[in-house]
């Protein structure tokens, strides 16, 4: 009886063991790859944005928690510099209150509070009618670019629905709403003197 | 010989997983809005399948009955780790796409169930191939559904097949309809289900034709 239980837990052993040794084998192999793999995805979500930095932007990355969209939350910073001086901060954020949950964005502003554009990183809005914010799918988040807060007026960062000048989509007000909305308020905090000198 | 033709005819039709068996549906029914993804989770299933069905008809005879399952589902989710880091390495995008799907194949009951009922009583040959026909069946479906639901969904065929095939594969996007508004009910699940549905309906259909 005993003699069957310890064969039977050596048996299971071995197999950990050899199958912990090939999987580890894999991650040792393809480690160098996924990294860089991720990080060409990062650069080109980057490069859509922002061009002619001469930096390396995603060194030069940090992180700032700040209250953002009415939630305590982490952003990542890239600034993208040239000759050493810092031109325009690309910022990936969360916006919470999407049709369905959070939209990761990533936005840009140059240091004239001028929007460079905003791309979406991850949301789960309604495909065919909230997915119209991906640049596959459609132009319209592409119009943000040269937009500021006085461009156009406060009265006017709106959705057309609630008297703006942003389009919304047939059968999804809420999702460019919130596009719209977290834009806004991005672009407040950052106009707002010295707040990305308090690092922390 | 005979055997062998019994055998992929069981995986490709007779007992299909997607279609006879019903297995696996989670993923299946989950990632076939369109043809692309449809292929990448079809193949990184096959591969499992395959792997798992060899690995345990080789080690049949030392594999203890008490401890057969746990071993099993080890090297399942051992393959499936392994095909989920190679995804990651090579074809980065699809695995975005695909997400949470890759390493949910390791709860995808087909793999299981072809471990525990053909590959741990038949030799590494025939479990190769059954693996390879039960995996080649699955992922027919996967893509005759995925087919299904991007034309009627978004009205394109192979649409971004860039992500599996490179630069190669933007020649194979196909616009079938012009100006197409698509047909939002497609895309989502319960367009799966119904197209599931069809398809089963489909299968029966000549089933009971033939006799």
């Amino acid at each position: 009886m005993l003699r069957s239980i310890l064969k039977a837990g050596l048996l299971l052993f071995v197999f950990t063991v050899v199958s912990i040794f090939f999987v580890a084998l894999t991650q040792t192999t393809t480690k160098e790859q996924i990294k860089h793999n991720e990080q060409q995805l990062l650069i080109k979500r980057l490069g859509e944005l922002v061009s002619g930095y001469s930096n390396d932007i995603l060194a030069d990355k940090y992180t700032k928690k700040l209250h953002l969209h009415n939630i305590e939350q982490t952003v990542t910073i890239y600034p993208a510099k040239s000759n050493n001086v810092i031109f325009a901060h690309l910022i990936e954020h969360t916006y919470p209150n999407g049709y369905n949950g959070n939209i990761r964005l990533l936005t840009g502003i140059d240091t004239n509070n001028q929007l460079l554009g905003v791309r979406v990183i991850a949301h789960k809005e309604t495909p065919g009618l909230g997915d119209k914010i991906e640049t596959k799918k459609s132009d319209w988040i592409k119009q943000f670019s040269g937009l500021s807060l006085s461009n156009p007026d406060k009265e006017s960062w709106k959705v057309k629905r609630d008297g703006g000048v942003f389009d919304s989509f047939t059968g999804a007000t809420i999702t460019p709403r919130a596009i719209v909305s977290a834009t806004y308020q991005l672009l407040e905090l950052f106009s707002k003197k010295d707040f990305l000198n308090n690092k922390k | 010989m005979e055997d062998y033709i019994k055998i992929a005819k069981n995986g490709l039709w007779s007992n299909n997983q997607a279609l006879v068996a019903l297995l696996g549906l989670c993923p299946l029914l989950a990632v076939t809005n369109n043809i692309v993804n449809a292929i990448g989770l079809g193949i990184a299933t096959t591969f499992v399948l395959v792997a798992s069905n060899v690995t345990i008809s080789i080690f049949r005879n030392q594999i203890r009955k008490e401890v057969r399952i746990p071993i099993f589902v080890l090297l399942i989710a051992s393959f499936v780790t392994i095909v989920e880091l190679l995804m990651q390495s090579y074809f980065y995008e699809l695995y975005l796409i695909l997400g949470i799907f890759v390493p949910l194949i390791v709860t995808n009951c087909a793999i299981l169930g072809r471990a525990e009922a053909f590959a741990s009583k038949n030799t590494w040959g025939k479990s190769l191939l059954d693996g390879l026909m039960m995996g080649v069946g699955f992922s027919v479906v996967l893509i005759v559904l995925g087919a299904m639901r991007e034309l009627i969904g978004s009205g394109t065929l192979f649409d971004q097949s860039a992500l599996l095939l490179g630069s190669l594969g933007d020649t194979l996007s196909v616009n079938v309809f012009e100006d197409y508004q698509g047909t939002l009910l497609a895309i989502l699940p319960p367009g799966a289900f119904i197209g599931l549905g069809l398809i089963v309906a489909l299968k029966n259909f000549i089933d009971l034709r033939k006799s």
